[in-house]
């Protein structure tokens, strides 16, 4: 689904990432962990394309990143939901229409009845008219994971979807996820949350990845 | 042109509004089209004005015989005898006394008493289309009446044509101009719109939006805004155009100032005009910013 052969990244001369090869498989549920600024966020920007790798090589279902025209980038970024930390959102449209958004870039119609499942599934139907400004932190992190999977991507990334929320709201953001990936979706969540990672592991196989001294590990079962 | 439709588009909706550079872009564009239509107008008007000249001026000379008293009647048969047996010419006549008054009282006033002043005699010569040979006829009149003139007013004609044909040029400058500043004037609007939305167009990326759905959305924003702005100015230069004063009442170079019959559609295409302006400019615009926007 998306391989890392030997892939690299640099900027300004200098290496955040080298040696990459790893394979995130089909329904397969990953932790990406490691130190703040160790290179977590590029590793996701590099899984949908947001940077191409300076070394090696990177596929996406197949298709490698550096031969992507820019309308397949557009295509393949609907085949994955993206979480962010910093919830990006279109502040002027409302809650539903900003979870609605992949639907109308990609000129799909919505179905009212479908979304109303999807916001009450994350708990924000009362909210569906508020706008994102009026949201609290924990809301707009449920959000984000509405709009990431209301195209059904087979791939869902999340960048420390739990860290603007309380231990609460971070165990209800991780059940979501798991859910996902029951559903047979390939989840892969950077977060430095140990607790979080060990509640997961009680519940789904999943693979810990840990970003260290500019390479990924496998790591071990101290977690 | 569906693109036009002022339903709100998907892609329309999931721009911002951003109000004073909407209303900065509409009143623009309705200034530079109301300055359009005066320059079309100018245009049109300098563009009659060359071509009635041209055309009256063409075909009308005067022959004027200065003379003894004694000479004046003899010199003037002989001259009207020689205007009568060239080719070219079909018709030459002389002035009666109130039509020379008539052409003097714009300087002398209505009261000129014309049986005391010693003027020329003066006779109107009609050229048929073919024209006659100005050199020959003055050697004939040379000829056979020492004080007649030809005057084929070509030592004036040819400058007032010229000027004319100068502000009919000036005109369709000024229009070019203002369709160039129209679209500077639009893409820098456009560009200030993008800058200002690098968030929002870093999120729709984010979520599967091409390149083309996000520029349609700024592409068809500007363009009505464009077009709505070039409506308004158009209709109040045509309104502004038409309560001009009439050539006929004060008689004046300017009052000529305006459209004619049919047209007054010219000015109609003014908004199509601006529309496509802020297509391009806003097309170019957005496809350069999205290229810099990776």
């Amino acid at each position: 689904m998306i391989e890392f052969h030997e892939a690299g990244y640099g900027y300004g001369g200098r290496e955040l990432l080298t040696e990459m090869s790893l394979t995130l498989a089909p329904g397969s549920f990953h932790f990406l962990t490691g130190p703040s600024g160790a290179g977590k966020t590029t590793f996701l920007k590099l899984c949908y394309r947001e940077l191409q790798a300076t070394a090696g090589r990177v596929s996406i279902f197949g298709e490698d990143t550096r031969q992507m025209e820019r309308d397949e980038v557009a295509n393949l970024r609907r085949r994955i939901g993206v979480v962010h930390q910093d919830c990006q959102f279109l502040d002027h449209l409302s809650l539903v229409d900003n979870v609605a958004l992949p639907l109308s870039v990609s000129g799909r119609e919505r179905d009212e009845r479908d979304l109303e499942d999807l916001l009450n599934w994350v708990g924000l139907s009362e909210q569906a008219k508020a706008h994102p400004p009026e949201l609290s932190g924990g809301e707009r992190q449920r959000a984000a994971l509405a709009r990431a999977v209301i195209m059904s991507p087979e791939v869902i990334l999340a960048d420390e979807p739990t860290g603007n929320v309380d231990w609460e709201m971070s165990l209800r953001l991780l059940q979501l996820l798991i859910e996902l990936n029951r559903m047979g979706k390939t989840v892969v969540i950077a977060t430095h949350d140990l607790h979080l990672i060990r509640q997961a592991k009680a519940q789904v196989q999943a693979r810990v990845l840990r970003i260290s001294n500019r390479r990924i590990q496998q790591a071990g079962a101290d977690l | 042109m569906s693109f036009l439709s002022f339903r709100e588009s998907p892609s329309g909706r999931v721009v911002p509004p951003s109000g004073f550079t909407a209303q900065l872009t509409v009143i623009t564009a309705a200034a530079m089209a109301f300055l359009a239509v005066f320059a079309l107008a100018l245009s049109m008007a300098t563009g009659r004005l060359a071509d009635r000249w041209g055309t009256e001026l063409a075909r009308g000379s005067t022959v004027r015989i200065s003379a003894p008293s004694d000479q004046i009647e003899a010199q003037t048969a002989a001259a009207l005898k020689v205007l009568e047996t060239t080719p070219g010419v079909a018709e030459a006549r002389r002035l009666g006394a109130e039509e020379e008054t008539a052409l003097l009282e714009p300087w002398f006033g209505p009261d000129l008493p014309l049986d005391t002043l010693s003027l020329p005699v003066l006779i109107d010569v009609q050229e048929t289309p073919d024209g006659f040979d100005a050199e020959g006829l003055r050697l004939r009149l040379a000829g056979e009446a020492p004080g007649a003139v030809l005057d084929d007013h070509s030592r004036w004609r040819r400058p007032l044509v010229r000027a004319a044909e100068r502000l009919r040029l000036l005109g369709v400058i000024s229009l070019l101009l203002i369709a160039g500043v129209t679209g500077g004037m639009i893409t820098l609007a456009a560009n200030a719109a993008l800058a200002a939305t690098a968030q929002v167009i870093r999120t729709l990326r984010l979520v599967g939006a091409t390149d083309r759905f996000i520029a349609s959305a700024f592409v068809r924003r500007f363009t009505l805004r464009g077009l709505s702005g070039a409506v308004i100015g158009t209709f109040c230069g045509m309104i502004a155009i038409a309560l001009l004063p009439k050539a006929d009442e004060a008689g004046g170079f300017l009052t000529g100032l305006g459209f004619s019959g049919a047209q007054w559609l010219w000015p109609l295409l003014i908004p199509l005009l601006a529309a496509i302006v802020a297509y391009v400019a806003t097309r170019v615009a957005a496809t350069q910013t999205l290229r810099r926007l990776m």
